[in-house]
């Protein structure tokens, strides 16, 4: 008898355990520190669905078909399909659950926002991932006083417990303690993006340190489109970080410029006329590297939103300005802010099918560890809306797929000697991070690529590693191959020595770990079928 | 810069605490607080600045830009956010002292346990029973109370907080007010009563709060409104601005 267990308690792993509990059905929620702490609060700008509240008429096709362009047609068509056509549900649930979205006249406001020719965007000023969160937590709060919800908050992931192709539980530890346990049952993982693969250098949190992907990946969980790594345009450095400026900046108005003989020069107007500021996050951060590495411009690209009425700051961006402010000791309203491209999504991750199934039976997962939803480039609005679309996703399936009832024995915690507690040295982890910045930046070589491969292979010859040491070198290993072996350039994945699309490549590429070594393979888009449920 | 770090540390919640300093360089000039704990746990040996080995300072860490609460800590007397405490302010003195917060269970070092925290709100009952409608009036409430990051600091300075009693803390009232904006009727009775019980009447009006919150919540306000219809049975919601 098993119980379903979730690791992460983010806006994926929320949105798992409540639709679990609204079923009736008991989970636990495990997670390293409390939701508050989620990388999910620090999403700024909005939450796509087409609600057309603002006479566009827009339409869900219109969203699912900037989904797939945005992401250089490397999704899965359905389960994309099955994105768009939730998101006006999933929006109405949040505003049931007290979201307060910037409204007007009785109905939600939409923002412009990269990639979408439409306004899509529904918005809580410029902290929505915080607000959206404060509500969930609340929801799922409701469950965990019935009992249904059985929080482990300060909880390691330390390994799947998996054999002969199936996932039968989790192991963790109780980082108080530094006690472990064993839960057994179907396992979701919604444990976010991998930061920690590249520390100091994403705008994510130091909770998302990767251990978990490193691990279920040398598990035998199969991983997919990990050379897509999405760099936002607009960062600013803080201390030991980026720091996210809101693609809503653009979306309200502000525009990117560099300094060309003397004068502003506003790049992206001139050569995307249509879209502007607002071409996807891929093309934007493309032109920002080329335009700073012509001979006759600027060091740094700004960010000029001093056009912004009072208004806008006030109702629409008032966080947003404050933290600038406090960070650069610029008033965003009055000068143009320097920024600059940072790491700021993984498209690439588990790989799952459109009901969140990943290769190991009775394993699930959802959110940004997940390489769903986004193809080569993930649009602005849709990483909020895939982790609440996803974690409900995986919990209907893992419930169709379960095999014995809820049992809320208590695990039992004993200290362990399991090598695999041992942490991956910081040094070393930095190490790895310089190899892979090197090749996985946002213009791309083979030679680059091969050069960083030697180099891991120098680093992985030498002795004395732990198993999450191991595992890092693993997945490092999985990213790098797959970026090699996609030759051509795709989203994301900008190959200087490959600038073509390839058709023949719109594959997505997928890594998997046997025996001690990493295999990439090319594997076919599932066929789009279904409709859209558009009202007539 | 270079700033002595003094941390009163303890290996677990049964050890006796002390105090062990770190000499830390560097030069970032926006380094804060917790860019140091970063950077020292960072090493590959640890050393203390009396040049002995030590062991990784144990603490909560996680967005490193003041939106999610982890890293509250007692920061020279004054419970703060270590990335939001600028070493540029210690730079003078050339020393800052950092400990646990002192109203939850100290696990280790600058690590709490403030699960009391999740619990009240669990007994309060904060939550809404059934789905309610989107309402602009409440609107600015609803963004305000929702920005607080349950970081603990508004009851660390609080004289009327103490785990064990009944008053729950500015922590649970800024929850509890976009709450009750938003309850539908048929459960106002019941949360209006555990909020007179366990917000309204333990708290002493001191205001300490409204001062340390990092989030800048503007508490008194909310207050305002949740006791206006919690226990004045009015409704008075502040409008929100043109959109």
């Amino acid at each position: 008898m098993s119980s379903i267990n979730i690791v992460g308690a983010g806006l994926a792993g929320l949105s798992a355990a409540i639709a679990l509990a609204e079923k009736g059905v008991g989970c636990t929620l495990i997670s390293l520190q409390q939701s508050e702490r989620a990388q999910s609060v620090l999403a700024e700008g909005g939450i796509n669905a087409a609600l057309d509240t603002m006479g566009e008429n827009d339409r869900i096709s219109e969203h699912f078909e900037d989904t797939l362009k945005g992401g250089a047609f490397l999704a899965d068509p359905n389960a994309v399909m099955g994105l768009t056509n939730g998101a006006p549900e999933i929006l109405r649930w949040l505003i049931g659950l007290g979201v307060p979205f910037n409204m007007k006249g009785g109905e939600v406001v939409l923002r412009n926002f990269g990639g979408q020719k439409k306004k899509r965007t529904a918005y809580a000023r410029s902290s929505t991932g915080k607000i959206i969160m404060s509500a969930v937590i609340d929801e799922a709060r409701k469950y965990e006083a019935k009992g249904l919800i059985k929080r482990f908050a300060h909880h390691e992931l330390v390994s799947l417990i998996a054999n002969s192709g199936s996932c039968t539980g989790v192991k963790i530890k109780d980082t108080y303690t530094d006690k472990t346990a064993c839960l057994y049952g179907q396992v979701i993982l919604c444990t976010g993006g991998m930061n920690g693969v590249f520390p100091k250098m994403t705008t994510g949190t130091t909770q998302n340190s990767g251990a978990a992907a490193a691990a279920a990946f040398c598990q035998g969980v199969v991983f997919s489109n990990l050379e897509m790594l999405q760099y936002h345009p607009t960062t600013i450095g803080i201390s030991n970080k980026r720091c996210l400026v809101t693609e809503a900046a653009r979306g309200e108005g502000g525009r990117l410029f560099i300094e060309k003989n003397g004068k502003p020069w506003y790049f992206m107007e001139e050569k995307y006329p249509e879209l502007k500021n607002l071409m996807p996050r891929d093309v934007v951060a493309r032109e920002m590297y080329f335009v700073r590495r012509q001979n006759d411009t600027g060091d740094s690209v700004y960010l000029d939103m001093t056009g912004l009425d009072d208004d806008t700051w006030k109702t629409k961006l008032s966080d947003l300005r404050a933290e600038i402010i406090s960070y650069l000791a610029i008033d965003p309203g009055s000068e143009p802010v320097p920024v600059r491209e940072g790491i700021h999504y993984f498209m690439g991750g588990i790989d799952v099918d459109e009901l969140h199934r990943t290769n190991l039976k009775g394993l699930y997962a959802a959110g940004e560890c997940t390489s769903q939803y986004h193809g080569a480039n993930r649009l602005g609005g849709n990483s909020m809306l895939g982790a609440l679309y996803g974690g409900r996703k995986a919990a209907q399936t893992a419930l169709s797929e379960r095999d014995g009832a809820y049992d809320d024995k208590e695990p039992v915690f004993s200290a362990d000697d399991d090598k695999r507690l041992q942490e991956a040295s910081p040094v070393f982890i930095e190490k790895l991070s310089e190899i892979l910045l090197g090749a996985m930046g946002i213009v791309r070589s083979e030679r680059g690529i091969k050069k960083a491969l030697s180099a891991l292979d120098e680093l992985s010859a030498e002795r004395g590693y732990n198993r999450r040491e191991l595992d890092r070198l693993a997945l490092a290993k999985a990213m790098l191959l797959s970026a090699l072996e996609r030759r051509e350039s795709r989203g994301a994945h900008y190959r200087e020595d490959c600038p073509e699309t390839r058709e023949e490549l719109r594959k997505i590429t997928a890594a998997a770990y046997a025996d001690g070594s990493v295999n990439i393979s090319f594997r076919a888009i599932p066929e789009r079928r279904g409709s859209f449920e558009d009202k007539a | 810069m270079k700033i002595r770090l003094d941390i009163l540390r303890r290996d677990s919640s049964e050890a006796a605490p002390y105090t062990q300093s770190f000499i830390y360089e560097t030069d970032d000039e926006n380094a804060t607080v917790a860019t140091a704990l970063c950077d020292i746990n960072s090493q590959a040996v640890i050393r203390d600045a009396e040049g002995n080995a030590a062991k990784p300072i144990k603490w909560q860490c996680s967005c490193l830009q003041k939106k999610c609460g982890a890293c509250a800590m007692v920061i020279n007397s004054k419970p703060r956010l270590a990335c939001d405490a600028a070493l540029k302010e210690f730079e003078k003195s050339g020393c800052v002292s950092l400990g646990p917060l002192r109203k939850f269970k100290n696990v280790a070092d600058l690590m709490v346990d403030r699960s009391v925290m999740f619990d009240n709100l669990k007994a309060l009952g904060a939550w809404l029973d059934d789905k309610t409608k989107a309402d602009e009036r409440t609107l600015d409430t609803a963004y305000d109370a929702s920005r607080c990051l349950q970081c603990g600091c508004c009851l660390e300075v609080c004289p009327n907080f103490y785990p064990e009693g009944e008053f729950c803390g500015m922590s649970a009232a800024a929850p509890m007010s976009r709450l009750i904006a938003a309850m539908p009727k048929a459960q106002q009775r019941k949360a209006y009563k555990q909020y007179r019980a366990h917000i309204y009447e333990g708290c002493g009006k001191s205001l300490a709060c409204r001062d340390i919150c990092p989030a800048g919540i503007d508490i008194d306000a909310m207050l305002v409104n949740s006791n206006a219809a919690a226990v004045w049975k009015r409704r008075a919601w502040r409008k929100r601005g043109s959109d």
